[in-house]
């Protein structure tokens, strides 16, 4: 067992076959996808679903990528340079990030890594992906109506009094997927609390649940307060209710106050859960214990907490009283303290750890340095001084985007890559894993480096043109993006390849821990034939061994 | 493939203890479902919170307003309406008692009782709406709004909150109703005996929920400034 553990991961022994029956191969007609309530079943719905709504928004950003390959504005007008961005901000938000890894892989893994036959409440979440893919369909229908110009935030009074463009529907969209968020959040909650395998204490948990568990927090408790600030702006535009009608009375900085409360917990829907698969991914590919467990587990919860303390940093040049910034100021630099935490503890876990460099090691790597990059720009933004100068240009931009695309889909990326095998049976090709990791490091980087020089240099977004000092940077940005692209559109087509026609994985091709690599891949409709029961701490190397299903 | 013995969409089913496959037992299954409708109330709350901090913002920025507008609300019906739904918040408690007990007929008639009740309050509600509408006090796209006074634009604020919060309620109300009248026929055929009245207990827990919300909405609009 000692040398096999010690042996770099290597595909497995040619004896490896398919398990005769899986989820997979249970059933083969329409009905038994689309009113399944298997929660793999379900998490490989999502996965189809927010990977169209990826494309989408994604081809929005390369439209709009071209567009600043000029300084003038000459491939679209402004107006649909307006509908462009706000169709890649809503989508990408609420149809791909939000969801992204917990309707995927927090699907898929949380009931196995628990032990697990299914989730608590399995046809509610079936419910959750029918309420998805209904927002998204209004949500795409306004596309079709035209598209929407007032940015994701729907700000107003311009969305409520002046915008000429499908807001109704958009939002519409979102409140409906709202809620798909939230009977997730609440699935999530009720199965980590009770349905633990036997032994499975909460200190015991994979970090991934722990990091689940707090975005899971977040989603029950942020998003129904978007859902209201959506109905009221609703009520406004379609009653003149006048609540964010200055005209009337009301206030627009209420309506962000509101909107940001939802909102900035979301930007940590949008990394905890990455987070949790690179907490993971450093365990399964340096061998060892993730350093300090149980300071990285708290860490996701003081994320989680002080998440909801720090909104007002959106709005320190919108009106707000400046002692409201100030306290605002300093709760936000405070969330840099559970982060660097976790990025400490990862590099510790590295430190003299059996590293492997494999495809999801690579991703996860990725997400580390990047998510440090967008984690101390962050505290940039989060000093009132500096932030008049840097809010709405580029660096803003450079900012979120290193959090949520150098962060969370580097992750998510991460976490497909190494649960794959379990959720196929099937193993990628690995050298296009690993050039499509790095190929997507280069792309992201060349993209928004160069968009914190732009920013602070002083270019603002949301704008078709700018001025042409600014060129250089934004060609190497177009130039970043094309890279991307591609480094996105790679894994479509190898993983695609490899679901029907790879190599067979095994049940545990990186020999890692945790409960979903000792039950075969694909595994069974109930995930386990017999209960697990859990008799060592998370990440004991001496309990791994491969083939021990 | 053997078509007869596969169920058409995998699932797991219910198991012998007569909970759902992945739960232990029913005891096991019950503190799931409630642990579920706590985190749902929890999610209510925050619903619910986001409209009471506008009324909290506008009521301290206009406060002489609100106070007028506060006084064009019927008191009387206002206080019946409370009186109704404290009392089908009994007859919910009284329901889930019976069906802890096993006693099914018991169970659907207190259930009746309380979607009575909420029928009641509903049509009470209709009737103040009417009145409000004649009075055009009403936030509705063809309806100029009147008010006496100088604080007309205010008291609009006030109106259409009112309208908004306790319109949501009314609705959150009509489910609860659409629920406890499913249960109560489900539980008419004995389908809660035997320890499997974990949904009349989450159910009720929505309902108190409902109810709670009314108890404050009710002093914050009609008993404000008076
Ligand atoms: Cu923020």
């Amino acid at each position: 067992m000692n040398n096999i553990a010690s042996m770099p991961a290597s595909p497995p022994a040619e004896a490896a076959r398919l398990p005769a029956r899986h989820y997979l191969n249970e059933a083969h007609t329409l009905r038994s996808w689309f009113l399944t309530t298997d929660h793999k079943r379900i998490a490989l719905l999502f996965l189809a679903s927010i990977t169209v709504f990826f494309l989408i928004a994604g081809v929005a950003a390369l439209l709009m990528r071209l567009e600043l390959l000029t300084p003038e504005g000459d491939l679209v007008q402004a107006e649909t340079y307006n509908r462009l961005f706000t169709l890649h901000g809503v989508l990408m938000v609420w149809f791909f990030l939000i969801p992204s890894i917990p309707t995927v892989l927090g699907n898929f893994a949380i009931p196995m890594m628990l032990g697990a036959r299914d989730l608590a409440f399995p046809r509610l979440n079936l419910i959750s992906w029918y309420l998805f893919v209904g927002g998204g369909t209004l949500t795409l229908y306004s596309l079709i109506k035209g598209g929407v110009d007032t940015g994701w935030t729907f700000y107003t009074p311009y969305s409520t009094l002046y915008s000429n463009s499908a807001v109704l529907s958009t939002v519409a969209g979102v409140f409906v997927s709202g809620f798909s968020s939230i009977l997730t959040g609440l699935n999530f909650i009720v199965t980590i609390h009770t349905l633990r395998a036997r032994g499975l204490t909460w200190f015991r948990l994979p970090l991934f649940i722990w990091s689940m568990y707090a975005t899971s927090l977040i989603l029950v408790l942020a998003t129904p307060v978007l859902a209201i600030t959506l109905l009221l702006l609703a009520m406004e535009r379609f009653f003149g209710f006048g609540f964010f009608d200055p005209r009337l009375g009301g206030d627009p900085l209420l309506f962000q106050h509101l909107f940001w409360f939802y909102s900035h917990p979301a930007v940590y829907i949008m990394i905890l859960p990455g987070m949790g698969v690179v907490s993971e991914l450093v365990a399964a590919f340096s061998r060892r214990r993730v350093f300090g467990y149980k300071v990285v587990a708290f860490s996701s919860l003081a994320i989680a907490v002080y998440g909801f303390l720090v909104w007002g940093h959106h709005m320190f040049v919108a009106g707000q009283s400046p002692y409201a910034g100030l306290v605002f100021s300093a709760l936000s630099y405070l969330v840099a303290i559970p982060s660097a935490i976790k990025v400490f503890n990862w590099t510790a876990t590295l430190y003299k750890g059996d590293i492997s460099l494999d495809t999801p090691m690579l991703y996860a790597l990725g997400f580390i340095g990047l998510f440090t990059i967008g984690g101390l720009t962050g505290l940039f933004l989060a000093a009132l001084g500096l932030d008049v100068h840097l809010t709405d240009t580029y660096f803003v931009v450079a900012h979120f985007h290193f959090i949520m695309v150098g962060g969370m889909v580097m992750g998510y990326l991460g976490g497909i890559h190494y649960w794959w095998p379990k959720i196929s049976g099937r193993l990628y090709t690995e050298w296009m894993g690993r050039f499509s990791a790095i190929t997507a490091f280069v792309g992201f980087n060349l993209t928004f480096l160069p968009q914190f020089l732009a920013g602070y240099l002083g270019m603002p977004r949301r704008y078709w043109a700018y001025a042409p000092e600014y060129q250089v940077l934004n060609v190497m940005s177009t130039l970043g993006a094309s890279i991307l692209g591609v480094a996105y559109a790679f894994p479509l087509i190898y993983l695609t390849w490899s679901f029907w026609k790879g190599q067979v994985a095994g049940p545990n091709p990186w020999e890692a821990t945790g409960l979903e690599w000792r039950t075969p891949s694909p595994p069974p409709t109930h995930n386990f034939e017999t209960p697990p029961r859990v008799t060592g701490e998370a990440y004991e190397r001496s309990h791994a061994a491969r083939g021990e299903a | 493939m053997r078509p007869a013995a596969k169920p058409e969409a995998p699932g797991l089913g219910r198991s012998e203890t007569g909970a759902a496959g992945q739960f232990a037992d029913l005891e096991h299954e019950r503190s799931a479902s409630l642990l579920g409708m706590w985190t749902f109330l929890a999610t209510e709350v925050l619903f619910f919170g986001g409209m009471f901090t506008g009324y909290i913002v506008y009521r301290t920025f206009y406060a002489e307003a609100f106070r007028e507008a506060g006084g064009h609300l019927d008191l009387f019906w206002g206080g019946v309406n409370t009186a109704v739904l404290l009392v089908s918040s009994a007859a919910v408690a009284m329901a889930v008692r019976a069906a802890g007990q096993g006693r099914g007929k018991s169970t659907a008639g207190w259930f009746f009782s309380a979607a009575a009740l909420g029928a009641v309050f509903i049509a009470i509600k209709a009737h103040e709406y009417t009145r409000d509408y004649r009075e055009h006090l009403m936030p509705l796209r063809d309806l100029p709004f009147r008010f006496p006074g100088p604080h007309a634009d205010q008291a609009r604020l006030f109106f259409n909150l009112y309208f908004v919060m306790t319109g949501v309620h009314a609705l959150h109300l009509l489910i609860g109703m659409g629920l406890v009248l499913v249960l109560a026929a489900l539980s008419w055929r004995g389908r809660f005996s035997g320890g499997r009245d974990a949904p009349v207990e989450a159910v009720g827990l929505y309902w108190h929920f409902v109810d709670a919300v009314w108890v404050f909405l009710y002093p914050l609009f009609y008993l404000m400034g008076r």
